[in-house]
Formats: structure tokens, C-alpha cells, sequence
């Protein structure tokens, strides 16, 4: 077996567990909220519109921005369970899941319930009334059994849909099947894509199955049939997830989050390994978006992550003045401290800004050395930029201090991004500067005269909860100031290369291997 | 019995501006099979309905066994009225035991007296003990209707109201269901009320036959009472029409054997 593959392999049961855990948390949640409210609309025609109706807006709804949602409306209400009762929960990772995959079933066992109850033959229900049933005797003798193998082929729809959106998940910091696919559509390790594509399908199509069993079961009234497929569908539940029962007892684990690029994973990775050899366990969030890891990190879900002091300054702060890379650190750690509870442990040593940057024959081409050049050709111009370079207000202050109008503005996943400006998609890119691939290729940084661009120092972030945790403080902080930006460009490069690619562990085990203590 | 089974006075039933019931007032005796007759939309089923509370009249009253049948609940009214309908609404999930155990099993009769009356039945409704165990699906339709006169019976009621309950059968079929309901009627004592749009089959089965038109009673009486009794011409027409069919066919037969001859 490949090393790659071996690798996919050693997750499957963590990743795996996690997937069918939280696919059937939220399917017995969703048929527990589904029927009920499909026989009301089916007693009542008044109800029945507005309940079908939102179902299916909810539906129309991506599943992706459906998680998203969840995600800024529990951290609201658990700011008011702390208010209110002195006790906060998780917004991040399981419960938003929970509740998006939740409304995401719904549809299908809603509209096949109502549709199956109503359509009951008007004659059984007349002579369920005439031998003298009450209506719950009626719902539960005659209609619901007769309704049953309709009601089952619409839990079976949501089974199906809610396996394959749970790979979603990921992003808002829940461990599924989709950790494969984002990390390896990061990482250009198609391995890793392709696997966890494959185990979700086989997932569904596994569940699919066994529902399918109890829904022939309930067509052709074989009380055997239907037992058989529960009591497989239950052991092959609990088979998947008991590997996470060893897991649980972490209540001193640290969580060491990343967000969705290779140099987050190499970071990720480094805490984790000093962390692991200092004896702790560490479990890790990766492919966080940028606010959801500051906010995870000050809400105390996160423990410690690698942050970069120009994002938070625009972001978290709000700043759009730039005094200079070390007052903004020294600005920032204070105003952190004393707004959040973060610390700011420190600079690890390198930078990695946005920079505008070009292919060199097309710069020479077309005369652009400075930013202030490229707005004179901009008009004429494609920019590529990651998937919130442009809505961030770094952008804003770039495009306003220079004037900047490109003819077009395309989003890229940061690999792909490389991809098109090589390819001539793209002229100019929002490039990292401590990327590998711009040594690599050789790509020209724009400079910055204006200085509209703010430092982006790597710093290392530490929750409140933990603020005075020697353990974590102590593994973490003979990283800072040592590694060199050189460093950093060969460590992502490595991951992101075409040939010989590593994964983050590897490159960070390089990279820890270089530092020294 | 002292007092009628059914009385009904005064009976209104709307659906929107069509009249379905306009002040229908009824009594029926104890012991006495009555058929509704008419056509389409003379109310008879909806009548029959507001027996047993399926439908429930905008004005009047309907009590049954002296009772006022607004005064119970619903499915305890039902629970004492055997009901029979065209469609027969066997339940298909269930088995022909189950489906004529059901009423019983509602009134929580032990196990032992619910297979004791199922085995009865069976055999007072004229079908082999072997189909207690099938479901609807595998009987004829005459089988079918035999065990929904077995459901309705099955929990002793003393009466029997039955809409159209032989209309979907063969004639043959048909003809042999209703001599054997006739019977049973007799044997068991019961009160019934069927409705029907058949005027031969309640000549043929009928002690008493109500003639409906617009949601009103037109004729009331005997089978013989109305065949020799001046009514309006609907009415006679109506009545005049088994009579009319049985001369033609009488004719028919008689003049077969001469052609042949």
C-alpha cells in the first residue's frame, strides 16, 4: 500500500466514527422533528403549505451555507447562556453541524409523510372511523402502518443526502469524512480526495441499503425484516463509532486549530508534535475560515493557532492605519489581551503578506515593478486572488490608496490560484509571501510605496482558558522568533509541489527537526 | 325493545348552497330492515350517515337507542352500530381474523372471546375457517364484502346500517349476499338500514323502503304498500321499474322455448 493511502487509512476511524455519528445524530433528530410535524400538515390543510414550504426553502439553502449560518447564531446564543446562566457550549464543530444536517433531512421525510398519510385510501379511513377508532387510533393502527414503506423510502432520500453533506462539516471545525477532502484538494493530494469520496459513498450506499431492508420490511408487513435491518443498522452505528469512546477521555487535550491553507496544517502540526512531546494529547480543527478561528480561539474552543498580525489588526481591530510591523504587534498583543483575553505569545520569525505578485516575462512585459504601476495597467488586466483576499478590508485599503480597477476579479482555492496565474488565467495574484511557489517559479513581488499593506508577522494565539497553561506556554514558546521565512517557503513548498509532495506532518517534522530547541 | 332504534327529526345537512338533507324526521323500529332509496344526490347515504355520526347534521336530531348521539363520542356510537360499505375498506395490513377482531379488540374483549366470535362468524357469514389467516388481497370480492358484514357484526350490535353494501358484486354474488344478510338479519334480530339505488333488491330484501328525492322523503311504507298506493309519478316510475324488468324477462323466457321449438 502507498504511504499516502496508509496514511488515509490510519484516520478512517476517527474521521469515520465522527461521520457516522453526527450523519445519525442528525437523522434520528430530523425524523423525530419530521413526523410529527408531516402528520400535523396531513391533519391540517392550513398547516400543511407553510410547513412543506420551508422544508423546501430550507433545501434550497447550500448545505455549505447552511453550516456557515449555524456557526455565528449559536456563538450568539452561547455569549447568552454565559450571560445568562454563567454556562457558554461549543458553537464550533458538532452542534452547528447537528442542527444544519438536521434541517437538511427534514424535506424529504416531511413531504413523503405528509404525501404518504394523506394518500391512505379514503375508504380504509372511512372504515377505521366506522369499526369506532379514535383518531390516534386511526393514525396509529391504519394509517401510519400503511403509510410506513412511503415514509421509510423518504428517511432513506435523507439518509443518502445527509452522509454526503456531512463532508461539509468540516469547515466549521467538526472531524468528518470531508477532513479528506478539504485537506487533500488543499494539498493537492488527490489521494486523500478521492478516498474520502469513495468512504462517504460507500457510507450512503451502505446506509441506503439497510434502510432499503427495513422499507421492503415495512411493504411487505415482515416484522423479521424490519428488525434485521435495525439491528445491523444500529451495530454497524455503534462498530463505527465506539473508536471515539477511547477518545473521550480528553479532558486535558488541547485543540491546536488551522485554518484552510498548507502553511496552517505545517503550523498545526508543529504546535502539535512539541505539544505531544511535552505529553499532552492535542486533537486538531483544520480549514477554519478566518474569523471562525479568532472567534473558536477567544471563545475558548481552540487553544492555540497561528494567526498573522495584519488579518487581525484589519479584521479583529478593525485598524486601516499602518504604524510599522513592530507597533502593530505591539499594539496588537495589548489591545488582544485586553479586549479578548488572547495572548499573543509572539512573532514565530517570519512574515506571510499578501503580495501582489506577477509572472516575471509578463511584469517585464508590461513595465510593472510597483503596485503603482500595475493600477496604470489594470483595466487591462485579470486578478486572481484566494477565496477572501477580496472581501477583506486589506483589499479595500490596496484598491483605495492606488486606485486599483481590474478588467476581471476571479477567486481561486490558493493552490489553484498558482495554477491560473501560471496558466495566463490570471495576470496579477494576491500571492502569500511565504509561499514557496514564488521562489520557485520565480515570481515577481510588487512593491508596496504607499505602504497600504500592513505587516503580517506569524504570531502565535493563545485562548484566555488557557492563559497561564505552563504545559501548553511551555511547549510553544521556544518556537518564537525561529523560524526564518526561507524556512517557511521551503517547508509549504514542499507540501505544495507537484513531485514528491509531503503531507503537513512531514514537512512540519522537517521543520521542527531544523529549529532545535 | 321499548322505543324505536332510530329517530330522526327535523335532519338538515348543507354542503355549501346544495341542500343534502332538507328537515328529514325518521323512526325505525326495532327488528325492521328499512332500504333508502333513490337516485344520486337524494341524500341517502348522507342520511344514513348521520346515523352513526360519519356526518353530522347542521340542524335536527338523531338519537339512537333513545340516545342523542351528539351526547356520546364518536367512535363509543360506533363502536355499538355495525357499518357496511360498498368499498368495504377491509384493512389491508391485517388479516381476515384481525380485520373482524378489530371493533372487539377496541372494546377490549379478552383473546379467548375475540377467537371464539371470529370462528362464529366466520361460519355465520358462510366462509371457510382457512381465510381467517389471509390478508384482503387474496379474497374475491363477494369474500371480501361476506368478512366486512363479519367486521361489522362482530362486536353484537343490534344495528346494522349498510351502504350500497352489494353494489360493486356480481349478480350472482349480489343476489346470494343479500338472501344470506336477509337471514342473518332475522336470526340475530337486528335493526337495518340499507341504503340502495337497486329498487328489485329492496322489494327482494326490504320490510320497509323510504324513497329519497332532493334531500326529502317522498314515499314511506311497505314494498306492497307502494306498489298498490297512488304516488307521484317519480315515485311509481321508480317502483313500477323491478315489476317492468321481471315482465319483459318473464316474456323473454317464454317466447325462447317457442322459437326453438
Amino acid at each position: 500500500m502507498s504511504p499516502k493511502l496508509s496514511a488515509a487509512f490510519a484516520l478512517l476511524p476517527e474521521y469515520l466514527g465522527w461521520h457516522v455519528l453526527l450523519s445519525f445524530s442528525a437523522l434520528v433528530l430530523g425524523v423525530a422533528i419530521s413526523l410529527p410535524l408531516a402528520i400535523a400538515a396531513s391533519r391540517s390543510a392550513r398547516l400543511r403549505w407553510p410547513v412543506l414550504a420551508g422544508a423546501s426553502l430550507i433545501q434550497t439553502i447550500p448545505s455549505l451555507a447552511l453550516l456557515a449560518l449555524f456557526y455565528p447564531l449559536l456563538l450568539a446564543l452561547s455569549s447568552l447562556a454565559k450571560a445568562t446562566l454563567g454556562h457558554g457550549f461549543s458553537a464550533l464543530g458538532f452542534l452547528p453541524s447537528l442542527l444544519a444536517l438536521t434541517l437538511y433531512s427534514m424535506l424529504p421525510i416531511l413531504r413523503n409523510g405528509a404525501a404518504a398519510i394523506l394518500g391512505v385510501d379514503p375508504a380504509i379511513k372511512e372504515a377505521a372511523d366506522g369499526v369506532g377508532m379514535t383518531s390516534a387510533q386511526r393514525l396509529w393502527q391504519v394509517e401510519l402502518p400503511l403509510a410506513a414503506p412511503v415514509i421509510m423510502a423518504g428517511v432513506r432520500t435523507a439518509a443518502v443526502w445527509t452522509i454526503g453533506a456531512a463532508t461539509l462539516s468540516t469547515p466549521v471545525g467538526q472531524t468528518s469524512l470531508g477532513n479528506y477532502i478539504f485537506a487533500g484538494l488543499q494539498t493537492e493530494n488527490w489521494v486523500y480526495v478521492l478516498f474520502g469520496c469513495a468512504a462517504s459513498a460507500v457510507l450512503a450506499l451502505a446506509a441506503d441499503q439497510l434502510l432499503g431492508l427495513i422499507e421492503v420490511g415495512t411493504r411487505k408487513r415482515s416484522p423479521r425484516l424490519v428488525l434485521i435491518g435495525v439491528g445491523v443498522l444500529l451495530a454497524g452505528v455503534a462498530l463505527a463509532v465506539a473508536p471515539l469512546a477511547a477518545g473521550l477521555d480528553r479532558t486535558q487535550a488541547y485543540t491546536v486549530g488551522a485554518k484552510n491553507f498548507s502553511e496552517q496544517y505545517i503550523m498545526a502540526e508543529l504546535m502539535a508534535g512539541r505539544l505531544e512531546k511535552a505529553g499532552a494529547q492535542v486533537s486538531r480543527k483544520e480549514d477554519l475560515g478566518s474569523a471562525v478561528a479568532y472567534r473558536a480561539l477567544a471563545a475558548g474552543e481552540l487553544d492555540a493557532y497561528v494567526d498573522y498580525s495584519g488579518t487581525l489588526w484589519t479584521n479583529a481591530l478593525n485598524r486601516k492605519d499602518n504604524p510599522g510591523r513592530a507597533e502593530v504587534l505591539k499594539q496588537l498583543t495589548a489591545e488582544l489581551e485586553k479586549r479578548d483575553g488572547v495572548t499573543v505569545l509572539g512573532s514565530l520569525g517570519f512574515e506571510n503578506a499578501y503580495a501582489l505578485t506577477m509572472r516575471p516575462d509578463r511584469a517585464a512585459a508590461l513595465h510593472i515593478a510597483s503596485i503603482a504601476d500595475l493600477a496604470r495597467e489594470a483595466p487591462k488586466l485579470t486578478l486572481g486572488s484566494d477565496l477572501e483576499f477580496l472581501s477583506r478590508p486589506e483589499w479595500k485599503a490596496v484598491q483605495g490608496a492606488y486606485d486599483l480597477k481590474f478588467k476581471t476579479q476571479r477567486s481561486y482555492q490558493p493552490t489553484f490560484m498558482y495554477r491560473a496565474l501560471m496558466g495566463g488565467e490570471a495576470d496579477v495574484i494576491s500571492a502569500f509571501s511565504s509561499d514557496g511557489r514564488i521562489a520557485a517559479d520565480k515570481l515577481v513581488i510588487l512593491t508596496d510605496p504607499k505602504g497600504a499593506i500592513p505587516p503580517y508577522d506569524a504570531v502565535v494565539l493563545i485562548s484566555p482558558k488557557r492563559a497561564h497553561d505552563k504545559r501548553l506556554i511551555g511547549a510553544l514558546q521556544p518556537l518564537i522568533g525561529k523560524i526564518s521565512v526561507a524556512q517557511m517557503q521551503a517547508a509549504n513548498l514542499s507540501v505544495d509541489r507537484d513531485q514528491a509532495k509531503a503531507s503537513p506532518a512531514e514537512a512540519a517534522r522537517a521543520l521542527d527537526a531544523q529549529l532545535g530547541r | 325493545m321499548a322505543g324505536p332504534a332510530i329517530e330522526l327529526s327535523g335532519v338538515e345537512k348543507r354542503y355549501g348552497a346544495h341542500a343534502a338533507l332538507a328537515g328529514v324526521s325518521l323512526t325505525f323500529e326495532p327488528g325492521v330492515f328499512t332500504a333508502l332509496v333513490g337516485g344520486s344526490g337524494s341524500g341517502k347515504t348522507t342520511l344514513l350517515k348521520t346515523i352513526n355520526r360519519l356526518v353530522t347534521p347542521d340542524a335536527g336530531e338523531v338519537r339512537v337507542m333513545g340516545q342523542n348521539v351528539m351526547a356520546l363520542m364518536p367512535h363509543s356510537l360506533r363502536r355499538k352500530i355495525g357499518y357496511v360499505f360498498q368499498e368495504v375498506g377491509l384493512f389491508p395490513h391485517l388479516t381476515v381474523a384481525e380485520n373482524i377482531a378489530i371493533t372487539p379488540k377496541l372494546l377490549g374483549w379478552d383473546k379467548k372471546r375475540i377467537d371464539g366470535r371470529v370462528a362464529n362468524l366466520l361460519g355465520l357469514v358462510d366462509l371457510p375457517l382457512e381465510v381467517a389467516g389471509r390478508t384482503p388481497d387474496a379474497l374475491s370480492g363477494g369474500q371480501r364484502q361476506r368478512v366486512g358484514v363479519a367486521r361489522a357484526l362482530a362486536a353484537e350490535p343490534k344495528l346494522m346500517l349498510m351502504d350500497e353494501p352489494f353494489g360493486a358484486l356480481d349478480p350472482l354474488t349480489r343476489d346470494a349476499l343479500g338472501t344470506d344478510y336477509r337471514s342473518l338479519h332475522e336470526r340475530l334480530g337486528l335493526t337495518t338500514v340499507m341504503v340502495t339505488h337497486d329498487m328489485a333488491e329492496a322489494v327482494l330484501l326490504a320490510d320497509r323502503i323510504v324513497v329519497l328525492r332532493d334531500g326529502a322523503v317522498v314515499a314511506d311504507g311497505t314494498p306492497a304498500d307502494l306498489l298498490a298506493g297512488a304516488q307521484d309519478e317519480g315515485v311509481r316510475a321508480l317502483l313500477e321499474a323491478p315489476r317492468r324488468q321481471a315482465e319483459r324477462l318473464r316474456a323473454k323466457f317464454a317466447a325462447a322455448p317457442e322459437a326453438s321449438a
